[in-house]
């Protein structure tokens, strides 16, 4: 679908300092005060003014681009980067006449989110219609649930270390006001040199989770360290792939300043943030501009900012739809949505029409917090390594098929993990899974190391040979480069006798 | 057979004996067609895909395995109903040329039925409205204009007030249905029915029509006026022919989650002989103000017909009615700002050639694609749905909906069967006095007495009862309970063999249909 037409949908600004000239001079002279607040929560020391100091307010709403096959209310496919408008039915489009039919696996999903983040599940939630035309909504309004969401009053718990010191961490709770399930809108492509925006409908109407934070966070760190925890969360439920890259996690940060026992300052909202540093960075730029402007007598404006991470700083986007009356609507094609518990559940239902918040609360996977716990109470790793392992998809699961796979206690194999192994794939950008060496290879080489047939240093020789990835086994190398350590004491004092009998002269 | 005969008995039966061809009974019909074309029933006529319908029809027959009642038989739809391959126009700029690419549900399950589609008929735009005035390619006119009874009893006022001046609308929206099923160009029609859009065409033109309960039909496929409200509707000349209609058409349907889970047992309807055990309501609110004193005897005649025959006719009360119109304003208005937000020319439909930006075109393609009722509409519900009037307007009309479904609950539970009731204030007015008042007014005269049962979600159903002084068509209509079809139809099928609705007297009639006509005045319904 094409639009035609000048300055089309130009609403949305693309570079830092379009839109709304302000005071905002770029990110510049903020750069050395940058530290908003540090994971002590304190608050920000007065600026130049000499005043109060500055509390920072930051409050998220995720969306999470729910994992499933089809989308939300149609049967078509969700799939990244297919071929455009190549995943469109008839009621993605918008056809008249079409109805919207709820996927159950949506529903479940939010549910185990919900449950995960420790929400109370709504038994019964409703749908509602939002209405604002744009060319990549093609109804012209989106199904959400604005008054009765499916889960409600959650939290979640994150940890970050303190002033970067891993040895130094601590642990917050961010409250989580409600969880929505709503549909995903369609994409814009923007041709400035024709005029024209194409419009892709591929994403439209697939399965979000809008994870609605309280603003209890306090600088871009947290922030940061919250989404990532959230991340985590997402993938280990699977309930979404939530890579942000990709666009199936995406952040908006409230963010205000206020002085101590004064009521929230006006908050602006940061949009386009596409990584999870970016977050940090965006919502630290925006503290600091927002002090500045005030301690410069200026005023802040309830508006849409937009980050740009080229130049690491936020620019105002569109006049905050501020205007905007979405003409809230109960969505009258869909009857309420109706979650059952034990108790609850009609005895003569179809289960194949009825969904079961406690069968699914009982099969929900051990979430990151649970099975860090478990990994420094079993293998008697410090609490951080337990986060590193964690952090890197893949990572502690291979972790755990070395340990057992080799004699090395694991306090020690941990080292060998994050040191060696984890620096290495950093550096080459790979993932656990795309590694040359394979556990059942680290373990083989850990053990030569274990029974002392080599030496540390002889086993670093190895690994770098392995991770060249051509087949060897870290035997193999060891034989081929002779790095044994020689234990056999005739061996040695044969070598040893050798060496006198050939100098025997001196 | 003749083609006013009953399905069920007559048309199926001759149609199984070889008495008649489908594509007989479809070339008949396309026939009739053409010589009303006048009546402007029709919007699109699907000649060569009916006949092809009706040859695969035929195959069947042969063969002797015809798939039901429905094989073979020539139906209409309603130009708001979406057909795979024909042209599916709502009656308004904004669709004119759209052609879907899949059917809504009911068309589908007519054609899995076998039967013959031979096009899609007129409507207000949107169907917003209660004439079948108001739509793009021009009003419908009521076949009982053209009747011998009709012109018998109307005597033009002026020698100047020939036929051109005097016919009378269909009522609406379905008019072009109730049209077509009226002058024999079909044996059914569906129609949708909002606030009565398929009972008052119905009623002004001698046919039956049939809201069933809402959920009991899918609505996949009908374009949307009031998503809460809608229910396809069904028109058809006798109520069996109704309930082997509904037969085929209701049950669940996976692509509209509105609709009852349950499995729906299609029924015949038994020929009731004894209503001693029938209590049949009368609500003293439907003595509407504008009633006319000819439609309010014929009312107490009726009530009276029952109680002499036994059953227990009682007065009853549902308050809230009488807000009926203007709580529908409200509730009609939001859903229609809302589900024509999709019209924007980007997707499909009507586009403006105007294109200095975005808001520009779609503000164009709007104008230039609905009528004034239907933007009229949109400006007032996006009022209603504004945040600072929400709670005011929305909120409080839905509670008032509730009210006013309560009242019929209450009624019920006293022991009440069914609610008979007037369908219209007065017969059909001609086009030339109907059209001095603007669309919203006369929506909201013509809807008072339809319009409560659609709030409630009720079936409910108009029988064409008598012919009025001028002639023209008189029908009452019986509100059911949830789901009770089946003994709202056998009330109606009752009412019906009581009342003997005369047949229309058309020329255009008596020459397709092979004299047949002559002999059977009032006895071709089944």
């Amino acid at each position: 679908f094409a639009a035609r037409g000048c300055g089309v949908f130009g609403r949305r600004a693309r570079q830092c300092g379009a839109g709304r000239p302000g005071p905002s001079p770029g990110p510049f002279p903020r750069r050395q005060r940058a530290v908003a607040c540090n994971a002590r929560g304190g608050a920000v020391p007065a600026g130049k003014s000499g005043l109060a100091p500055w509390i920072p307010v930051v409050g998220l709403e995720i969306h999470a681009q729910i994992s499933s096959n089809s989308k939300l209310f149609s049967g078509s496919q969700v799939q990244f980067a297919a071929p455009p408008n190549s995943l469109v039915s008839f009621f993605d489009a918008s056809l008249p006449g079409t109805l919207p039919v709820l996927n159950r696996r949506c529903v479940e999903a939010a549910v185990m989110t919900g449950l995960a983040l420790n929400c109370s599940i709504n038994k019964k939630s409703l749908f509602d219609r939002k209405h604002y035309f744009y060319a990549d909504l093609p109804a012209g309004y989106q199904i959400t649930q604005q008054r009765v969401p499916i889960a409600v009053n959650g939290s979640l718990s994150y940890s970050l270390c303190i002033d970067n010191k891993m040895s130094q961490m601590v642990t917050k709770t961010v409250r989580i006001k409600q969880i929505q399930l709503e549909q995903d809108s369609g994409k814009s492509l923007h041709d400035d040199t024709r005029c024209q925006t194409l419009v892709d409908l591929n994403r439209a109407g697939v399965g979000l989770m809008e994870v609605v934070m309280e603003p209890d966070m306090c600088c871009g760190e947290e922030a940061a360290a919250a989404v990532r925890e959230l991340q985590l969360i997402l993938q280990t439920l699977g309930s979404s792939q939530a890579v942000m890259a990709e666009g199936q996690l995406r952040v908006d940060a409230n963010v205000s300043v206020h002085h101590p026992g004064e009521p929230y300052g006006v908050r602006t909202e940061v949009k386009n943030i596409n990584s999870i540093r970016f977050l940090a960075k965006a919502v630290d730029y925006e503290i600091q501009r927002q002090i500045e402007e005030l301690e410069n007598g200026g005023t802040i404006l309830n508006e849409t900012r937009a980050f740009d991470s080229k130049l690491g700083c936020t620019v105002p986007m569109r006049d905050k739809e501020g205007k905007q009356d979405y003409r809230f609507m109960p969505e009258p094609n869909l009857p309420p949505l109706i979650l059952y518990d034990a108790k609850s559940l009609p005895a003569n239902m179809n289960h194949q029409q009825v969904i079961n918040i406690d069968w699914i609360h009982e099969r929900l996977p051990d979430l990151p917090s649970v099975k860090r716990e478990k990994l420094v109470e079993q293998y008697g790793i410090l609490p951080e390594h337990s986060f590193t392992l964690l952090n890197e998809d893949g990572l502690a699961e291979f972790f755990e098929s070395v340990v057992k796979q080799t004699q090395m206690k694991p306090k020690r194999v941990i080292g060998w993990i994050l040191n060696d192994m984890l620096s290495y794939l950093k550096q080459h950008s790979i993932t656990v899974k795309e590694s040359p060496v394979s556990s059942f290879l680290l373990a083989d080489l850990l053990n030569l190391l274990e029974k002392k047939e080599i030496s540390s240093t002889a086993a670093k020789q190895v690994l770098a040979e392995l991770w060249k990835g051509e087949g060897k086994t870290p035997l193999d190398i060891v034989k081929e480069q002779k790095l044994e350590l020689l234990q056999d004491q005739k061996e040695l004092e044969q070598i040893c006798q050798a060496v006198i009998d050939g100098h025997e002269n001196e | 057979a003749a083609l006013k005969d009953g399905l069920r008995s007559q048309v199926s039966a001759a149609l199984k004996e070889g008495r008649v061809t489908p594509t007989e009974l479809c070339q008949r019909c396309l026939a009739l067609i053409k010589s009303t074309k006048f009546l402007n029933a029709y919007i699109t006529v699907a000649e060569e895909t009916a006949l092809k319908q009706a040859e695969e029809s035929e195959e069947r027959y042969k063969r002797g395995q015809p798939l039901g009642i429905l094989d073979g038989i020539p139906i209409a739809v309603k130009d708001n109903f979406n057909t795979a391959g024909i042209e599916t126009t709502c009656a308004s700029n904004m669709l004119k040329g759209y052609i879907s690419p899949y059917n809504a549900t009911v068309v589908q399950k007519l054609l899995d039925r076998g039967s013959v589609l031979l096009g899609k008929t007129n409507l207000d735009e949107f169907a917003m409205g209660s004439g079948s005035t108001d739509g793009v390619f021009g009003p419908v006119r009521n076949p009982w204009s053209y009747s011998k009874q009709y012109k018998e009893k109307s005597v033009p006022k002026s020698p100047s007030e020939d036929e051109e001046s005097n016919w009378v609308i269909t009522g609406g929206s379905s008019g072009g249905s109730a049209a077509a099923v009226s002058s024999f160009t079909c044996f059914a029609a569906l129609g949708s029915d909002t606030g009565g859009s398929t009972r008052n065409p119905a009623a002004h033109c001698g046919v039956v029509g049939l809201k069933p309960t809402y959920g009991l039909i899918s609505r996949h496929g009908l374009i949307p006026l009031v998503n809460s409200m809608d229910v396809p509707g069904i028109l058809t000349r006798c109520v069996d022919d109704a309930a082997v209609l509904l037969g085929s058409l209701a049950g669940h349907d996976p692509k509209d989650s509105t609709t009852i889970q349950d499995d729906f047992q299609p029924f015949e309807l038994p020929n009731l002989t004894d209503v001693s055990k029938l209590s049949i309501g009368i609500p003293k609110e439907y003595h509407a103000p504008g009633l006319s004193s000819e439609i309010l005897a014929l009312w107490s005649k009726a009530a009276d017909l029952f109680k002499n025959a036994g059953a227990k006719v009682v007065e009853v009360s549902l308050p809230h009615t009488r807000y009926s119109i203007v709580c529908y304003h409200v509730l009609c208005t939001a859903e229609v700002a809302s589900n024509m937000a999709r019209f924007d020319g980007l997707e499909y439909g009507h586009r403006s050639d105007v294109r200095d930006s975005t808001e520009s075109m779609y503000a164009a393609t709007r104008r230039e694609g609905f009528n004034d009722v239907v933007r009229g509409r949109i400006l007032s519900g996006n009022y209603f749905l504004l945040k600072q009037n929400y709670e005011k307007y929305f909120v409080k009309a839905q509670k008032v909906r509730r009210l006013i479904a309560n009242d019929f609950v209450k009624v019920f539970r006293s022991g009440v069967d069914v609610l008979l009731t007037p369908t219209t204030l007065s017969d059909a007015a001609p086009y030339m006095e109907f059209i001095q008042e603007d669309n919203r007014t006369r929506s909201a005269q013509d809807d008072i007495l339809t319009q409560a049962a659609n709030m409630a979600g009720l079936p409910a159903i108009n029988v064409p009862t008598a012919l009025s002084e001028r002639g023209l068509p008189v029908g009452l209509q019986f509100i059911g309970r949830s789901f009770q079809e089946k003994q709202l139809l056998t009330v109606a099928k009752w009412f019906e063999k009581q009342v003997q609705f005369p047949v229309i007297q058309l020329e255009e009639v008596k020459r397709h249909d092979n004299g047949v006509f002559q002999h059977q005045k009032s006895a071709s319904f089944s």
